[in-house]
């Protein structure tokens, strides 16, 4: 009898140097590179303590193509085309960004109308960039759809505008070198300020929609906080720089087109936590209607491109130059050096969205993981800029 | 901001026994650089973030460069006797340059909103090419000199995470080099064309031998 007690007691207890994987060890887990909320291509690998991430790495290059290296075998205007491809959401930005760095490197002077549409086309891309954004970060979060679908609708709009001035909806290749491609005429900046003007009313509703729903706040607020000396330090740039405090607008810095001209303000946010990095991009689109009207109002006709630029056998004289323009992600970089020849000794694109992932970890440590896709949504990358 | 003499000057003087160059840039863009020697490079990255004055705490844009040996023909003018007469006549000289990698940094000031400062590192030997990182100064310079180890086989001495970044981790070569050639059968097409399948033959191994068994048909001819 009393043997049989024992056994059952010892059965009833077992060892206690017995562990189970799930007991205090980490569990490594790959998301992506298909993962719907990755945005394209990208992977991390994440150690997970249960539920909270302790580890995270990310994985590039499932996207790249050596960019660079074709931009150093093309001519300095066959590589315009492939600018578009990088951030294929702005191609307009990414587009102005070459140029100004080639206009740099070689001493070229733009003319006024034409640094008025670069700036009018910028501003649009920023209003459909940053639209579409907080749609893709509410579709990550589980509102599956509509938002998106709203932010969609308004970015159909500004991508009409551009088909109707550049032929093309995203891929634009509409800047040259001291100017544009093709002149817009009245009847079309009459519908740019047709969508303009209506632009608020869509804020207003996006913004009551979103930025007040109770589940976004909890989703968003005190996640993934970024302290400006980090980021500052880790080199983030644009909106996500802006959300942690830090006054540094590259239109305001560096004057470049014609920015010094208009009125506007710079947001920027308090506690660099996720929601304040989705508030910063609805202030911002606010800021770039202003803008707008602004730019629509005093743009006047004139010629469009210098006409001194040479198209054909274009070669800018030996030197170097970086050109760098607030861009909706961030710095957007161009580093170019000529040796003189037609084609470009180094190209080298300064892509905003690959440095901004560079704290990823940081901001992600101690959370659960479904944060994570919220605080990369945040971050707002796009795989052909970051993997080139 | 101050003159790139003046920020030279100061920060041979704060990090004791650095060189600094002044790389001028002949361009119209007006972007001179300093050449800073490798040794003391972080200590003279550490006082250009540091000094109140300067306070480059923003590193913009690392990238790397290939500079492959190259003749650079330069004209001077040199006095001879021409005819019993001194004249001034051009002289063309052939320098030989040899070679090297360069990592090139962009420094901007967000505290005093001025830049750019580009500083820059030469590493001459190209086999076992090592420069000093300086993502311990700036951690934006970390995924950056990643991406430079990456594509031009730099090594950077210090950095925290020194691995491939964009191609896989079994890739052997560094694709961003000026003289990287590109395998034959890098691209494998199913119908390749008449050059590339010609070239591709040298790494496939030849077809068995056939013994006639192919020439027989399923209906009498």
């Amino acid at each position: 009898m009393t043997a049989t007690l024992e056994t059952v007691e010892a059965m009833e207890r077992p060892p206690t140097t017995m562990t189970s994987r799930l007991d205090g060890e980490l569990l490594e887990v790959s998301m992506g590179p298909q993962h719907p909320s990755t945005h394209g291509v990208f992977r991390m690998n994440v150690a997970l303590e249960g539920e909270i991430v302790r580890k995270l790495k990310p994985v590039f290059g499932y996207l790249h193509r050596n960019h660079e290296q074709i931009g150093e075998h093309t001519t300095y205007l066959g590589s315009m085309p492939y600018t578009d491809r990088l951030d294929y959401f702005c191609s307009m930005t990414n587009n102005w960004a070459y140029a100004l760095s080639v206009e740099k490197l070689a001493g070229i002077e733009v003319p006024e109308r034409a640094e008025y549409l670069r700036i009018i086309l910028a501003e649009l891309t920023r209003l459909q960039n940053h639209a579409s954004l907080l749609g893709f970060l509410l579709s990550d979060m589980g509102a599956w759809g509509t938002p998106l679908m709203y932010a969609f609708r308004e970015r159909e709009k500004i991508l009409d505008l551009f088909e109707s001035l550049s032929g093309s909806r995203m891929m634009c290749d509409y800047m040259r070198f001291g100017g544009c491609r093709v002149d817009a005429e009245d009847e079309w900046l009459g519908r740019a300020k047709q969508i303009v003007d209506r632009f608020p009313k869509f804020l207003d509703e996006f913004e009551e929609l979103i930025l007040q729903n109770e589940i976004v706040i909890a989703r968003t607020q005190n996640v993934g906080k970024l302290s400006p000396e980090l980021a500052i330090s880790a080199g983030i740039t644009g909106p996500m720089l802006r959300a942690s405090g830090v006054n540094y607008d590259i239109r305001k810095v560096d004057c470049y087109g014609f920015y010094p001209r208009f009125k506007f303000r710079v947001p920027l946010g308090d506690h660099g936590d996720t929601y304040d990095r989705l508030m910063m991009r609805a202030l911002e689109m606010r800021e770039s209607v202003e803008i707008l009207k602004q730019a629509l109002a005093q743009i006047q006709p004139g010629p469009i491109v210098n006409p001194k630029v040479k198209v054909r056998s274009f070669r800018p004289p030996v030197g170097e130059a970086y050109g760098r323009i607030e861009a909706p992600k961030g710095e957007l970089g161009f580093y170019l050096i000529s040796d003189g020849g037609p084609n470009p000794y180094r190209y080298r694109v300064r892509p905003p969205s690959f440095i901004n992932l560079t704290i990823l970890e940081d901001m992600c440590l101690g959370h659960v993981v479904a944060d994570v896709m919220v605080i990369l949504g945040s971050v707002d990358i796009v795989m052909g800029e970051v993997d080139r | 901001m101050e003159t790139l003499e003046q920020i030279k000057n100061r920060a041979e003087l704060a990090a004791g026994g650095a060189k600094i160059d002044i790389v001028v840039n002949p361009g119209p863009s007006q972007q001179s650089s300093l050449l800073i020697d490798n040794d003391h490079a972080a200590a003279v990255a550490q006082f250009l973030r540091d000094h109140p004055a300067l306070s480059f705490d923003f590193c913009s844009n690392v990238t790397g460069v290939d500079w492959l040996a190259r003749t650079v023909k330069k004209t001077t003018k040199v006095k001879q006797l021409v005819d019993g007469a001194e004249k001034e006549v051009d002289q063309a000289t052939e320098e030989k340059v040899p070679g090297y990698l360069e990592a090139v940094y962009h420094l901007y000031s967000m505290k005093l909103k001025h830049g750019p400062l580009i500083i820059r590192m030469r590493a001459p030997n190209r086999n076992d090419a090592r420069l000093p990182s300086l993502t311990p100064v700036w951690r934006s310079a970390e995924l950056q000199e990643r991406e430079i180890f990456d594509l031009y086989g730099i090594h950077f001495d210090g950095h925290p995470d020194l691995r491939r970044i964009l191609m896989w981790d079994e890739f052997k070569d560094h694709p961003m080099r000026k003289d990287y050639v590109q395998p034959d059968d890098f691209e494998w097409e199913p119908t390749p064309h008449d050059q590339v399948l010609h070239r591709a033959k040298a790494h496939y191994t030849p077809r068995p031998q056939l013994d006639g068994a192919e020439k027989i048909t399923a209906q009498p001819q």
